[in-house]
C-alpha cells in the first residue's frame, strides 16, 4: 500500500516537472530598441490573445499575437498613446480583449458584485448577532442547578480531577 | 425543513448559471463590428496579374449598393476546406462572395482555388493580415454579411455549417436583399 502511494506521488511529481518544461516566457521578437519594446510589452500585457484566450498578447506565440504586437509597435512609433491602442483593439475585437474590463452597464455587476455580496453578508451577520442577543435571556438558577454549583465550588481542589 | 430552503435555492441558481455556461461556446465572441461600417480596404486581386494595374485592385467602394459576403480564408486553413462547398452554395443562391485570402502565399491560394473550385466573385490578398486585424479576424475562416450601405450585419466565426448557412446567413442575406 505504501509503495502504491509513493509511486503515485512520484508520478505526480514527474507530471509537474514535465509541465514546467514549457514556461510562460514572453514570446521573443527581434528588436533594436529595448525601451520601445518594454512599452510594447506593457501594452501587450493588457490585451487578451483571442486565439488562446487565457494568454496575453505579450505571452502568446500565436500568429495573431505576433501580428498584434507588430501593430502595437508601429502605433507606439507613430506616437499613439497606450490608451489609443487599447481603444483600437477593443473597437475591432470587442471589450473581451481588455484584461481590465471597462466600467459599463454590462460590467457593472462584475465591478460592484463583490461589494454587494460583502454588504449582504454584513447585513446577514448583523441580523444574526442581534437575533442571538435577543435570545439570551438572563434567568435565575433552578434550586437543583444552584445546589450542583455549590457542590462543585465546595469540593476540595485535590478531588476536582476525579469529579465526573 | 425551512433551513434547507435557502441552500437549495442557492444551489438551483448556481446550477442554472453553470448549465447555461456549459452550453455557451467560448470561441463565439460578440463582435463590436456588427452594425458598424465595414472597414474600407483596397487590396490586390488574386485572380488578376499585377501587370494589369487598372483592374488589379479591388476596394470595398465597388460593393456599395450591393448585399455581399466577405469570406476570410487561407489555403493553410483546414476548416476552410470543410466549408468550401457551403460557400459555393451561398455564392450560387445568395449574394456575391468576396474572398479575403488571409496571410497566404498567392501561389498556394491560386492552386487551392483550382483544386476546390472558385465560388468567389473575386479574391483579394491580405498578405500581412492588416485588413484581417481591421475586421477583428481571430479565427479563420470568418464570414461577414455586409448590406447595401456597407454596414456589417452578421459575422460568423469558424467554418460555415449547414445550420449556420440555413438559419443565420441565408436569412440575413434575403432580409437585406428584399
Amino acid at each position: 500500500m505504501r509503495e502504491l502511494v509513493l509511486m503515485l506521488l512520484m508520478a505526480c511529481a514527474a507530471a509537474l516537472a514535465g509541465a514546467q518544461i514549457a514556461p510562460a516566457h514572453p514570446a521573443p521578437s527581434s528588436y533594436e530598441d529595448p525601451a520601445l519594446e518594454a512599452r510594447v510589452m506593457a501594452v501587450a500585457e493588457e490585451l487578451r490573445c483571442l486565439v488562446c484566450q487565457n494568454e496575453t498578447i505579450a505571452a502568446s506565440h500565436a500568429d495573431l499575437a505576433v501580428d498584434l504586437r507588430k501593430q502595437i509597435r508601429n502605433k507606439l512609433r507613430e506616437g499613439q498613446s497606450p490608451q489609443q491602442i487599447l481603444d483600437f483593439m477593443a473597437a475591432r475585437y470587442g471589450d473581451f480583449v481588455l484584461y481590465r474590463p471597462r466600467l459599463t452597464t454590462g460590467t457593472l455587476l462584475l465591478w460592484a458584485g463583490p461589494f454587494v455580496l460583502l454588504l449582504v453578508a454584513a447585513v446577514a451577520l448583523a441580523l444574526n448577532i442581534r437575533r442571538r442577543r435577543a435570545a439570551l435571556v438572563a434567568r435565575d438558577l433552578t434550586p437543583a442547578e444552584a445546589a450542583r454549583v455549590r457542590a462543585l465550588l465546595d469540593e476540595p481542589s485535590s478531588s476536582t480531577s476525579t469529579a465526573p | 425543513m425551512k433551513r434547507y430552503l435557502l441552500p437549495l435555492l442557492i444551489f438551483v441558481v448556481l446550477a442554472g448559471f453553470l448549465a447555461v455556461g456549459l452550453k455557451l461556446n467560448p470561441r463565439e465572441l460578440p463582435s463590436p463590428l456588427i452594425d458598424k461600417p465595414a472597414p474600407a480596404f483596397s487590396l490586390p486581386r488574386l485572380d488578376v496579374p499585377a501587370q494589369k494595374l487598372s483592374t488589379q485592385m479591388m476596394s470595398t467602394q465597388e460593393m456599395r449598393g450591393k448585399v455581399w459576403v466577405l469570406n476570410v480564408w487561407a489555403s493553410w486553413c483546414g476548416p476552410c476546406r470543410q466549408e468550401h462547398a457551403l460557400i459555393a452554395e451561398l455564392a450560387k443562391t445568395g449574394a456575391p462572395v468576396v474572398g479575403l485570402n488571409y496571410k497566404d502565399k498567392p501561389a498556394d491560394a491560386s492552386a487551392w482555388l483550382v483544386e476546390l473550385g472558385n465560388p468567389f466573385m473575386t479574391t483579394v490578398s491580405d498578405l500581412e493580415g492588416l485588413v484581417g486585424i481591421d475586421y477583428g479576424v481571430y479565427g479563420v475562416p470568418e464570414t461577414f454579411v455586409i448590406d447595401r450601405a456597407g454596414v456589417i450585419r452578421l459575422k460568423h466565426v469558424g467554418p460555415v455549417t449547414p445550420e449556420a448557412l440555413r438559419e443565420r446567413i441565408l436569412p440575413m442575406v434575403r432580409k437585406l436583399g428584399a
